[in-house]
């Protein structure tokens, strides 16, 4: 499909430049060679033909156990109440719990699901429907354990502050298509916000610009974006035009196209004024679409978010991020599952089969995750899981992934990845890919040295694929 | 065909930065010319550190086999860079070279190849690795900065820009100096000051001015990483406002750079080292704190040496060694071992806070001390023979009676809560890491005493904790809710029997008051502290506490827990004791816990078992002969003697009351030496779970030795830093002042000055600063003055189309720079402007408005405090504004202010469409406006005419043009009808009569100077 249908893409700065501004002539011969300064966000073709274009990642923060949604093992439910072999443990390090703790059965029964067989937990029944057009990937691992750490790896490919995010490297990398909203969207829901904070979105050392924006379901979309009290859109029109003027005047004078620039900012700030607000009126919706996500205007919810996703991607937006920070079960397993899947579970696959429907699910890459798993072991009595960063499932859906396959394994506990291991970097490595980057090439200089999203590692995992 | 395009688009993007200075010689050159092209491309593979396919290119020995002189398309280089003859193209799976690149080589292997031995790299020769030398200035007599700059231009064919106009001289200089700009009657009174030395006695002015601290101290900041809070999940407020206060005074007081640098790496090694010199430590303080459940304090405590080893090479090192952490550095010298022995300097220091007190409070302080000592020395006046009778006191005063033994527990994980308890040598517990506000701890000991009769809890102090502690409370205070213990056979461990207590005592029993407002659980119960009775009276709701107010309450402490039956059983026992800590507050992600600190735990067999009444530093001074104690401990001796000797009943109430007037401190993080050298490793790839050889401190071998009878710690560490023949820490410092003032540095990386960043712009000029920076008592004022009086500084911005497309980022500086300004001064200027900036220096960070829901979840990960100020600090500099470092405040954020992750040198300078919606509706922004407004109609005169000067003077320091002023009138006249006063004027209709106009005309007069406040000019510095 066509990168959005409201703009066709192209050389924003430039044909804006003519079109909009009136800016000098003299400036504009300058806008040639000053392009690459003065809009950083034009489109950018990727290194290679791209399977993807762009991505919505549903970050689960908190941690979902996969051993009561993804990844079943009676052998578990066998040896409920005793501990783990000796031998497994050497070396584990674990957040709050004994490590020799006595191992926890899994609290849910599991069904193959679809064409493709999936397994899948009985708190999935939405999910279930739409098993074949998915990607599970039951092996992945990373190196952090505790939740900070973790996001920040699993969203920045590093344990360490201060490194631009998946979402800022793709917009480096890509730019946006989109003339009326920001490259990168970030929404929350859930208990809490995420762990790792604004880091998780964060642009590093990557120009600011690349920075995702947080979007918010209700009241003001965007920070700042309404007029104040008392100025309405014909006196703010007026103002704006003033601004311009006077901006352009001080060009001819001055000669710096930074000026350009900043009329540049000024305008797309005015059209995001009513893009933003049309883009969250969820009213315009219809009902039946509503009712598939379980939305319902004006009351914030992840549902909401994930229709709000969908309409961002439809509007050029590259890369969408939904927080759902609820995930986190030392407690309280089965209760807390229940909620968060029926919160979630429903507008998860309503997001995949309405990308579908619209002929977005092929170029659209829809990543769902948290930072690591669950313990095999019980924490507290009998209904609590600890962090676990050896072993857990994740799943991924469109933008040339192959559907309707299941890849890994763990061991008979849910324990260790056994096959196919995929880790983080793996899948920054697959993602950057299917975006047509060779994760290796796209870097950034930074303190004498070229950083990427992988670092130093990272392998494209070719089994998720599409041929 | 993609690939092209991106390389294309890179390839305009390096070229603008770079500026490929010369043209193509007639000569190839192999040092200036073919050996950057090796040093960019080929060594990362066929270099020092790696050799693959076993070439190295970086000596002429190595590389013969594959060029054959004077013959180019024969050789194997050549061939391989083209992609000719079949072979892999190089760089192997990278971007082919540029072609102008190719071509020097090939010319430079037709022209012979010449490679002479001299130019084997030895990256330790590397420019920015030997000290400065002053160079010889070009053209003697001036200001040197303008010889350097002009000789450069006449290189270039290029002539420096005429002078500014002095209003725009005065907005620049005032910007950079200070951070705001000039006020009416500063720009009138330099408008007409006719004397040649005009624009000096202004610089001299504002390097004089208060606020030149506060600018300056904001851009320090960035590369301390301050922030208010902890970083991470729980994203804690913290306290380290004095440190910013103190960098503040630094700047205002001229303090040397290099005595700036030593007191922030060891202030508290300096002799006698004063209040100040140990709130600078807090530099090091600055870094993340993660204390979310479930961590090891170990791996977060080398997160921050790992923290601090980049803020020291970024801020003031001027290198970039963290690459260094997990291996040798792949292009500087710089071995893995050199980290480590670097860090060993730093990586010998306890982590608590200290107590600090501002200037008023410390006389009041010392008043009050004074105070005491004076009725203690009134007492001794008073009675002959005081000494007699006090070591008559002190020879009846029992020693402890009891004998104890210390148990060593193990800790049950599973009930603390989440925070770790760290036993220690002594056999006592530091608690460290996330603090849970209610928990109740096990500890399970295991004994073959029997008869035991009573149990000992002692509260110590520990340098990890807050004002030492003996607890976890911001204050350094905690309380014991209760005091349990089940005991059982050891052989059927799980047949346990509470241990009923019978009576309990402590060294110090405060009368009941409730729980401070921190603490609050909003159960809305009466809960309180008070004396160890409460620990068991089996009740939640009381607690023993021990605050005794300021001055007094970080004091160890003692309770003694007599059992009803003594304890035990033959054949050994399994001993469980609970602390319960309960009295916290309801926000465990907050600063709300009230834990004990640091804990030990004994048992005795005697019977009668008592607390020690007497005060553990009096104790210890008892200890020692009368003879040979010091004046502090005979003091204290004395002092707790006359507390007890009922005839002084009376000055001992006058002293009590005098300590219930103690200021209340501050806290301030900071750093202290441990006793004994904590042995630093190698870490195995920077794991801290892979250790590996013990390193000793040392510096690395290329860059300065370590000066002669340095201490081998933080001190030494810092006159290795400040020595005059350290090649990197004055240049690193000029480097990152000339790209604050101009836009960019010599060097462009102000963070790396190493072998992997682009060559100086003006290396001599570079070195010439540098060396006069460190000659004029490395003061950063002289430097400053230095370069804001050249011709090079003064001189217009406005540029050509032809200059642009030479030099569009200004590295040539045949121009005034021109940039829009950092995002507090954005904000400063609107306030300053309009008028509604408080001039208040220093304290507390304040709470400016700001979107409520940014500070609770889903956004924020737990709810954060943000009462939004609403007197004098709604209006402070932005420097004030605290800043919680997950949730960055918004108007700030937009405008690329760091937030304290890591260090930064080096701003970004976007320009978003976030900005525009921030300075045209964000609050605070609008207010600015209205009162700009407000002030313009009262103040700007009879006519809209004279109104809007003034006004656009306020806003831009110069006069607006006729073209200007028509715009803006015409704005102001089509709004008068349009808008809605009271709603953007924000007052009632009853009001009106305060206003200087009709609300139609204010408000409309807000509308022109909301657009002035949105303009690109007011937010550049020209």
């Amino acid at each position: 499909m066509k990168p959005s249908p409201k703009n066709n893409g192209g050389h924003i700065s430039r044909r804006w430049f003519i079109d909009q501004c009136g800016v000098g002539l003299g400036a504009f011969a300058l806008a040639d060679l000053m392009q690459a300064a003065t809009d950083p966000l034009a489109p950018k073709p990727p290194q290679f033909p791209p399977k993807a274009k762009r991505v919505i990642f549903l970050f689960m923060a908190g941690a979902p156990s996969h051993l009561e949604l993804f990844d079943y093992k009676p052998q578990l439910a066998k040896f409920n109440g005793t501990l783990p072999p000796a031998d497994l443990l050497k070396g584990y390090r674990s957040a709050f719990i004994n490590p020799n703790s006595k191992l926890l059965g899994p609290k849910f029964a599991f069904a193959k699901h679809g064409q493709s067989g999936a397994e899948l937990s009985e708190l999935l029944p939405s999910l279930a429907g739409v098993a074949d057009d998915i990607t599970i990937v039951k092996s992945m691992v990373t190196d952090a354990f505790n939740h900070a750490p973790g996001q920040l790896l699993m969203n920045t490919g590093t344990q360490i502050f201060g490194r631009p995010s998946m979402g800022a490297w793709v917009t480096y990398g890509l730019g946006s298509e989109s003339r009326d909203l920001p490259a990168f969207v970030v929404m929350s829901s859930g208990a809490k916000g995420p762990s790792g904070g604004s880091q998780c979105w964060g642009s590093g050392f990557l120009p600011t610009m690349y920075q995702g924006v947080q979007f918010r379901g209700s009241g003001d979309p965007v920070l700042y974006l309404s007029n104040p009290p008392g100025i309405d859109a014909s006196i703010q029109r007026d103002s704006l035009d003033t601004i311009r003027k006077l901006n352009q005047t001080r060009l001819d004078v001055t000669g710096d196209p930074e000026i350009a620039t900043r009329i540049n900012s000024f305008e797309m700030a005015f059209r995001m004024q009513s893009s933003a607000p049309e883009l969250m009126d969820l009213g315009k919706e219809s009902k039946q679409t509503l009712e598939m996500y379980g939305a319902e205007p004006g009351r914030p919810s992840f549902a909401n978010n994930c229709l709000l996703a969908r309409r961002l991607v439809e509007r050029g937006v590259r890369f969408v991020q939904l927080y759902h920070e609820s995930w986190d079960q030392h407690g309280n397993l089965v209760k807390d599952l229940k909620k968060n899947c029926k919160d979630t579970d429903q507008p998860c696959a309503a997001l995949i089969k309405d990308l579908k429907q619209r002929g977005m699910l092929d170029d659209t890459l829809v990543i769902w995750g948290g930072e690591f798993g669950r313990t095999p072991m019980v924490q507290g009595g009998d209904d609590g899981r600890d962090h676990h960063p050896n072993a857990f499932t994740m799943w991924l859906a469109g933008g040339g992934t192959k559907p309707g396959i299941t890849i890994g394994e763990s061991d008979e506990l849910g324990f260790n990845v056994t096959k196919d291991q995929v880790h983080v970097h793996d899948l920054h490595a697959t993602v950057l890919h299917l975006l047509g980057f060779d994760h290796t090439k796209l870097t950034h200089r930074f303190q004498g040295r070229d950083f990427r999203l992988t670092d130093v590692q990272g392998n494209v995992v070719q089994k998720l694929i599409n041929g | 065909m993609t690939p092209i395009v991106l390389r294309l688009t890179h390839h305009v993007y390096w070229a603008l930065i770079l500026i490929a200075p010369h043209a193509a010689a007639a000569t190839v050159d192999f040092k200036r010319d073919i050996q950057p092209i090796f040093e960019k491309s080929c060594y990362r593979c066929h270099g020092p550190a790696r050799q693959l396919g076993k070439l190295r290119l970086d000596t002429n020995k190595a590389a013969t086999s594959i060029i054959r002189a004077g013959v180019a398309a024969d050789s194997p280089l050549y061939k391989r860079l083209t992609g000719a003859g079949g072979e892999a193209r190089m760089p192997m799976g990278g971007n082919p070279l540029d072609a102008a690149d190719i071509d020097k080589v090939k010319q430079w292997i037709d022209q012979g190849a010449d490679w002479p031995d001299a130019a084997a790299i030895d990256k330790t020769k590397h420019w920015a690795f030997l000290p400065p030398q002053r160079p010889r200035v070009p053209a003697p007599g001036g200001n040197p900065i303008d010889a350097f700059i002009r000789a450069r231009l006449a290189e270039e064919k290029l002539h420096p820009s005429s002078e500014a106009a002095k209003a725009t001289l005065l907005r620049r200089v005032s910007l950079d100096l200070t951070g705001l700009p000039p006020t009416l009657d500063e720009l009138n009174a330099f408008l007409a000051d006719p004397s040649p030395r005009a624009f000096d006695k202004q610089v001299d002015r504002l390097l004089a001015s208060p606020h030149y601290g506060e600018r300056w101290a904001r851009w320090w900041l960035d590369a301390a990483r301050y922030a208010d809070s902890d970083g991470y999940e729980k994203d804690k407020p913290r306290f380290v406002w004095f440190y910013r206060d103190w960098v503040i005074n630094a700047f205002n007081r001229g303090m040397p750079y290099n005595q700036f640098i030593t007191e922030q790496l060891a202030g508290d090694l300096l002799p006698n080292p004063t209040q100040d010199q140990l709130v600078a430590t807090g530099f090091l303080r600055n870094s993340m704190i993660n204390e979310e459940g479930g961590i090891d304090p170990e791996q977060f405590r080398m997160e921050s040496m790992f923290d601090r080893m980049d803020a020291v090479s970024k801020a003031m090192l001027g290198l970039t060694l963290n690459c260094a952490q997990c291996h040798n550095h792949k292009f500087d010298p710089f071995k893995q071992e050199d980290y480590y022995r670097v860090m060993a300097f730093l990586n010998n220091s306890h982590e608590g806070s200290i107590a600090v007190y501002t200037e008023s409070q410390q006389k009041q302080r010392a008043a009050l001390l004074q105070r005491i000592r004076e009725i203690e020395a009134t007492i001794q006046q008073r009675t002959p023979g005081w000494q007699e009778r006090e070591s008559r006191w002190e020879s009846g005063l029992k020693l402890t009676s009891a004998e104890w033994t210390v148990i060593r527990p193990e800790v049950d994980d599973i009930t603390d809560g989440g925070q770790r308890y760290l036993p220690m040598p002594d056999g006592s517990f530091l608690a460290q890491g996330y603090a849970p506000t209610k928990h109740r701890v096990r500890f399970i000991a295991k004994t073959q005493l029997e008869n035991i009769t009573a149990f000992r809890l002692e509260l110590m102090n520990d340098p990890n904790l807050p004002m030492h502690g003996p607890g976890r409370s911001i204050w350094g205070t905690g309380a014991l809710t209760e005091f349990e213990a089940d005991v059982a056979p050891a052989s059927e461990p799980t047949k346990t029997t509470k241990v009923k207590f019978v009576r309990a005592s402590a060294d110090i029993d405060l009368p009941e008051k409730p729980l401070d407002a921190i603490f609050d659980d909003k159960s809305k119960k009466h809960r309180i502290t008070g004396p160890i009775a409460f620990a068991i009276d089996g009740k939640d709701d009381t607690s023993w506490g021990w605050d005794n107010g300021p001055g007094r309450r970080n004091v160890p402490h003692n309770a003694v827990f007599v059992a009803e039956k003594p304890i035990g059983f033959p054949g050994g026992t399994v001993i469980n004791i609970y602390l319960k800590q309960n009295a916290g507050g309801w926000n465990s992600d907050d600063n709300q816990n009230c834990n004990l600190g640091r804990m030990r735990l004994s048992v005795t067999t005697s019977t009668n078992a008592e607390a020690d009444p007497v005060p553990a530093a009096v104790r210890s001074a008892l200890a020692i002969p009368a003879t040979q104690r010091t004046p502090a401990q005979s003091a204290a001796l004395f002092s707790y003697w006359r507390s007890t000797v009922p005839e002084w009943k009376e000055e001992n109430a006058s002293i009590e009351a005098l300590w219930r007037q103690h200021p209340e401190p501050a806290s301030q993080l900071a750093l202290e030496d441990r006793v004994s050298v904590r042995e630093t490793h190698m870490l195995f790839r920077g794991d801290f779970l892979k250790p590996g050889k013990a390193v000793t401190p040392g510096v690395p071998s290329f860059l300065n030795p370590l000066p002669e009878n340095a201490p081998l710690n933080r001190l030494g560490f810092a006159q290795w830093l400040t020595a005059r023949n350290s090649p990197t820490t004055a240049r690193a410092f000029v480097n990152r002042m000339w790209q604050s003032l101009f836009g960019t540095g010599f060097v462009p990386t102000s963070e790396d000055l190493g072998t992997q960043s682009e060559k100086p712009s003006h290396p001599e000029l570079l070195d010439w600063l540098a060396v006069d920076f460190m000659e004029h008592g490395w003061s950063i004022k002289q430097l400053q003055r230095t370069i804001v009086t050249s011709a090079t500084y003064k001189q217009s911005s406005n540029v050509t189309p032809e200059l642009l497309a030479k030099d569009p980022y200004n590295r040539l500086v045949a121009r005034g720079p021109r940039f829009r300004v950092d995002a507090e001064m954005v904000r400063d200027i609107a306030l300053s402007t309009s008028g509604l900036l408080s001039p208040k220096i220093g304290g507390p960070s304040v709470t400016p408005p700001a979107p409520e829901f940014l500070f609770l979840p889903p956004v924020s990960y737990g709810p954060k405090a943000w009462k939004v100020s609403n007197d004098e600090d709604r209006y402070r500099r932005a420097l004030y504004t605290f800043s919680y470092r997950s949730v960055p405040y918004p108007a700030l954020q937009a405008f690329d202010a760091p937030n304290g992750d890591a260090a930064c040198v080096r701003r970004g300078r976007s320009n978003t469409p976030l900005q525009a919606l921030t300075t045209l509706n964000e609050p605070v922004f609008l207010e600015a406006a209205r009162a700009l407004a407000v002030r313009t109609l009262k103040d700007g005169g009879a006519t809209d005419n004279d109104r809007l000067a003034y006004a656009f003077r306020r806003v831009l320091a110069r006069k607006p043009t006729s073209s200007e002023s028509s715009e803006l009138l015409a704005l102001l006249n089509r709004s008068i009808s349009k808008v809605k006063p009271w709603e953007l004027l924000d007052v009632k209709p009853e009001w009106a009569s305060v206003l200087p106009a009709s609300p139609e005309k204010v408000a409309a007069w807000t509308i022109v100077t909301r657009v002035l406040l949105n303009l690109d000019e007011t937010i550049t510095k020209e």
